[in-house]
């Protein structure tokens, strides 16, 4: 079983989850999509064994072939190639790599070549087969990074995996193809205008998913009343305490230093496990 | 005019309880809220709605299924998996490069226009803001984050306005390097968890890429005044200034749930810290012209 944590707004709690959900099964496979900003390996403190790069194939011309004709230039959907006095001016950052422009050029003229523009490691903590990825500084694009994290799922475990905030293309990436949503909230007019749009992507997604409450006496009730009204189910609440806060903030896991989390994080596993068909979307 | 733009890598630091505090303190300012994906100013500044436009950007593929003969080449040149195996598209995978449609024999494949979001002008007790909703599950956040900042320079420009007041996203792609560039300042927002640093310091790299000035806001700081320490001794090093150190205050969580800006909530420290804070970046910025 695949499942996704993911929140619309940041600093709910996501990691958290993903990390301590991890840490209290057996057989767990970690994937931090986050690849902006990576933070599962603070917390599970991994030893990695690999590392691979990540590239997007970018056009390269031969300007001995290429006569300036500018036909790339009208395939590029994304503007990254321009022809200006029959020179061929390339945008690598705007690139996705489709390829169109190598395909269709009349002369040949165009070959694709890497670019890298993230990594992947792979590695360890205790049980845990751990991946994360991370994208160079400077470049825009997380998606194809995300793509090559998702590639190392291993469906013969339970895989768990710590998307990115927001609700476009990097989330998206994240959670298509999963089994189960966890989208996890916070009980303030921030949390919940955040949680609703992510409700939606999910929804549009077509994933069954359910919602954590974290901090949850901060705030007010709208959080729940909304859950109710939308029939949404309530996962796990995690009140407010300045102790978790104390271990996340210096890289520690709740359920190393507050035990009796390691059975509610199971529960919580059985739950999601077997509430898998009635909590299909409407 | 000066841009201000508040980042912070890591999400949930602070950016928007500080851009509205900004807000209620500047004079002659525009808001803009650049977190099109999950944007929340609007929620403490309670605007009017002006003008609202529809934000259309990129094309996805669609297969007209009376006039495709299932020859598949779509599907050999499609690299990001949006072909199913009938032939048609998924609306999610597809990138719009248009690919497919261009070597489809039977001409099959249309192109189809998308309708990503929407922008708004508004009118606040503060001053205009200019936002915008990224439709569900749409990309292009970034062109709309540069929209949404053109029309913010357009109303600064228009009215003489001293300040651009930008709210930015979490992260380092693309809708953070489309609201960074070209600012005058970027304020990044950190709370002192060990994650909170390590997003902080991926994003001054962002920052340092493009040329970024950049200040520095430790939030909620005594959640772990070690870390705190570590942070303020980091960013010493590196000669960027530290603006202040805002304690943590549940009063900022009840201010939000009363749709108001901390300033206006409470004379609290956080409130008094918040003043400091941009009497000083005013006067930096100041001088620096």
């Amino acid at each position: 079983m695949i499942i996704s944590v993911a929140s619309g707004k940041g600093g709910t709690g996501k990691t958290t989850i993903a990390v301590n959900l991890a840490l209290s099964l057996s057989n767990v496979q970690l994937l931090d999509c986050d690849v902006e900003e990576p933070n599962c390996h603070i917390f599970i403190k991994p030893v990695f064994e690999n590392k691979n790069t990540v590239f997007i194939p970018i056009p390269q011309v031969d300007s001995k072939k290429c006569d300036g004709c500018g036909r790339c230039q009208e395939f590029c959907a994304y503007n990254a190639i321009a022809v200006v006095n029959k020179e061929v001016l390339i945008f690598p950052e705007l690139c996705h790599g489709c390829g169109s422009c190598a395909y269709f050029c009349p002369h040949g003229a165009i070959k694709e070549t890497n670019k890298d523009i993230g990594i992947i490691e792979i590695g360890k903590s205790g049980e845990i087969q751990f991946i994360h990825g991370k994208l160079n500084i400077g470049m825009m694009m997380s998606p194809p990074v995300i793509r090559a994290v998702k590639k190392h799922i291993n469906k013969k475990k339970t895989v768990i995996i710590d998307a990115p905030p927001g609700t476009s293309c990097p989330v998206i990436t994240a959670i298509n193809d999963t089994d189960f949503v966890i989208l996890v909230t916070e009980p303030t007019p921030f949390g919940l205008n955040d949680l609703s749009l992510a409700v939606e992507v999910v929804r549009k997604l077509k994933i069954p998913f359910g919602v954590i409450i974290n901090r949850s006496d901060l705030g007010n009730k709208k959080t729940d009343e909304y859950c109710v009204r939308e029939n949404i189910p309530i996962l796990m609440r995690i009140p407010f305490s300045k102790k978790i806060a104390e271990i996340y903030s210096r890289g520690d896991s709740i359920i190393e230093t507050l035990p009796e989390y390691r059975e509610n994080f199971q529960r919580l596993f059985e739950n999601i496990k077997q509430g898998k068909n009635w909590l299909r979307i409407k | 005019m000066k841009q201000i733009v508040i980042i912070s890598g890591k999400g949930g630091t602070g950016k928007t309880v500080i851009t509205g505090a900004f807000a209620a303190l500047a004079k002659d300012k525009v808001m803009a809220d650049c977190d099109v994906d999950a944007a929340d100013l609007h929620l403490i500044l309670d605007p009017e709605i002006k003008q609202s436009h529809v934000f259309k950007s990129g094309v996805t593929a669609f297969t007209h299924k009376e006039r495709c003969d299932g020859c598949g080449v779509c599907k050999t040149v499609c690299r990001f998996e949006a072909v199913r195996e009938d032939f048609t598209i998924d609306p999610i995978s597809c990138e719009g490069c248009g690919f497919c449609s261009l070597v489809c024999p039977q001409n099959a494949i249309e192109m189809k226009a998308n309708t990503s979001g929407e922008w708004f002008i508004s009118d606040t007790r503060f001053g205009p803001l200019v936002h915008a909703r990224l439709g569900i599950a749409e990309e292009n956040s970034g062109k709309l984050v540069s929209l949404v900042r053109q029309k913010a320079k357009e109303i600064a420009e228009s009215k003489n306005y001293k300040w651009i007041i930008i709210d930015g996203s979490p992260g380092i792609g693309c809708p953070v390097i489309a609201s960074i560039t070209g600012v005058d300042c970027a304020v990044i927002v950190i709370e002192p968890t060990l994650s909170g640093l390590h997003d902080a310091k991926r994003v001054l790299g962002v920052t340092e890429h493009f040329n970024v000035p950049v200040k520095v806001i430790i939030n909620k700081y005594d959640l772990n005044c070690d870390i705190t320490e570590k942070i303020e001794r980091w960013f010493k090093d590196k000669n960027i200034k530290i603006l202040g150190k805002v304690i943590f205050d549940k009063a900022v969580v009840n201010s939000i749930v009363e749709g108001k800006t901390i300033i206006e909530y409470s004379n609290n420290q956080v409130t008094k810290t918040l003043r400091t804070i941009w009497r000083l970046l005013e006067e930096e910025l100041e001088r620096a012209n």
